[in-house]
């Protein structure tokens, strides 16, 4: 697909790998212990105090902030900066790069979010709400808290990045949009090492659930850990979490001639738009990012071994993805299973696609699928072939892992990572 | 959550209440050490922004106003203490 224009517009065509993972998901703040709670079972949705709505269910982080942050940078920061800080520091160590020597105007901090700014301005009118609403009271922070390029600009100003650093609005498809944007700016050469991905603060704002709630799409559960349940029938709507995962990805011939540790390569991707609803998501765009990504990555969909669904428990939303999935997969694909994360982490929007994808990565090595969890009645409009329910299965092959996420406004993205052969 | 002094307040006092707030905006410095008559700025790390705050929170704490013509006035301890502490006792004297 992408040949043509390709071979008559020489570019830069480099591999491009992942080689650092960093991480804060509501059950596990690394790698190891993310994958080690979705092989358990274990999820990580609890009850918080929510500003005028009393008690919910949501996903929680519990990093240390301080491990990479002074407590008046955590003041003056907003909790997207701290979690993009941290998922930095953590990739970035996790890569071994030698970071104090490289050359901080190559370094490019493309970060994905749902939304920025909505936690710091329902802060302040709260705030103000105290003072009669006098705005002599409002703060002189809420500027440089707001503006939406924030959690990248925090996490330039901690790692001194001089490079471009600067977020991806992409609803909750901005994970995906921040790899897939490294890897075009990684070829094009405008840096040489990318810090990637996405991260949420979503669960600060009391907007993000009054808006689910309001559209029927908020889920109600008595134990927080089967709240999140997609493909089930007892589905009620979507658990907001917070988030953030970022990668360090490099081209494949710098990371060789550092000796660098690779977790898998970009195959491919789609990006497009459903042009159709606000909301409502459109399987036939969505089977279309999904061939796009496919053509892109010169694969047929029975090359993929794992499809980590978008999926986020609303009735309609699950049955209108596993459409899509049906009309490209069919039944054709007997090595293709189906997963899906949320189920364990709820929804970490702008975090969701970077964080669903590291969690398959250990798929490689281990040979092993994470399940989808809290299936106890299949949603038959949801049957799939191949859809892991519940516990994890044995794999004969994983050598490529497929991430679909999409967000509001019609914003679809699909990322391929294949196994790393050299 | 404004609650201005209501007793005569003495110039220790008032370098107490400033401090405080520097605790809170400031919370990675040693505050144990600080020099009265040293500007604020050449002995911790301390910056405009910082600044804004000292006077946001005198403005929120106390009811206290600092016209941006007087922000000079809060350089120190001591030029704090100098300045603030009859606005602390013109609005005791008031409540």
């Amino acid at each position: 697909m992408a040949s043509d224009f390709l071979l008559a517009h020489p570019l830069n065509l480099s591999r491009i790998v992942i080689t650092g993972v960093g991480l804060t998901a509501p059950n596990g703040n690394s790698l190891a212990d993310f994958r080690a709670n979705l092989l358990a079972g274990v999820a990580g949705i609890e009850w918080l105090d929510v500003r005028y709505m009393g008690r919910l269910l949501a996903g929680v982080c519990h990093y240390d902030p301080l491990k990479h942050q002074r407590r008046k940078d955590v003041r003056v920061g907003t909790r997207a900066g701290s979690i993009s800080i941290w998922c930095a520091r953590e990739a970035i160590a996790d890569s071994g790069v030698a970071f104090e020597a490289f050359p901080k105007d190559r370094v490019g901090i493309y970060i994905g979010c749902t939304e920025h700014g909505n936690v710091e301005t329902e802060n302040e009118i709260f705030a103000i709400s105290k003072f009669n609403y006098d705005t002599k009271y409002w703060s002189h922070y809420h500027n440089p808290r707001t503006v939406a390029n924030n959690p990248a600009g925090e996490a330039s100003l901690n790692l001194g990045v001089t490079g471009p650093a600067y977020t991806i609005g992409a609803a909750c498809a901005a994970g995906n949009l921040g790899l897939i944007h490294a890897a075009q700016m990684l070829r094009l050469g405008e840096v040489d090492l990318a810090v990637c991905g996405g991260v949420s603060e979503s669960i600060h704002t009391f907007g993000i659930f009054a808006g689910f709630k309001s559209q029927g799409a908020l889920a109600t559960n008595d134990v927080p850990a089967r709240a999140s349940r997609p493909f089930d029938l007892a589905r009620n709507g979507i658990v907001v979490s917070e988030g953030g995962c970022l990668y360090t990805l490099e081209r494949l011939d710098d990371a060789l001639a550092r000796g660098a540790r690779i977790y898998g390569e970009v195959a491919g991707y789609g990006v497009n738009s459903d042009a159709s609803d606000y909301v409502l998501p459109n399987p036939v765009r969505q089977a279309e990012c999904l061939r796009k990504a496919l053509a892109n990555a010169s694969m047929r969909p029975a090359d993929v071994h794992i499809v980590n669904t978008h999926a986020t428990a609303t009735p309609l939303g699950d049955i209108q993805e596993c459409e899509a999935i049906r009309a490209v997969f069919g039944s054709g694909c007997p090595e293709t299973h189906i997963n899906n994360t949320k189920s364990f982490i709820g929804h970490c929007m702008g975090a969701a696609g970077a964080l669903e994808l590291a969690g398959n990565l250990p798929s490689f090595d281990d040979l092993t699928v994470h399940p989808t969890i809290n299936v106890d009645n299949l949603d038959p409009a949801c049957a799939l072939p191949g859809l892991v329910l519940n516990s994890p299965v044995k794999a004969a092959r994983v050598d490529t892992i497929l991430n679909n996420s999409f967000g509001m406004l019609g914003i679809n993205s699909t990322l391929i990572v294949r196994r790393f052969v050299a | 959550m404004i609650c201005a002094a209501n007793h005569h307040m003495t110039n220790e006092e008032c370098k107490k209440a400033v401090l405080d707030i520097i605790a809170d905006i400031a919370p990675d410095e040693d505050l144990s050490n600080v020099k009265p008559d040293v500007r604020l700025r050449d002995q911790l790390q301390l910056d405009s922004m910082d600044f804004l705050d000292i006077v946001m929170e005198l403005r929120k704490r106390h009811g206290i106003e600092v016209p941006e013509a007087d922000y000079m006035r809060l350089a120190s301890l001591d030029s704090c203490a100098e300045y603030l502490t009859p606005k602390f006792n013109a609005l005791a004297a008031k409540s």
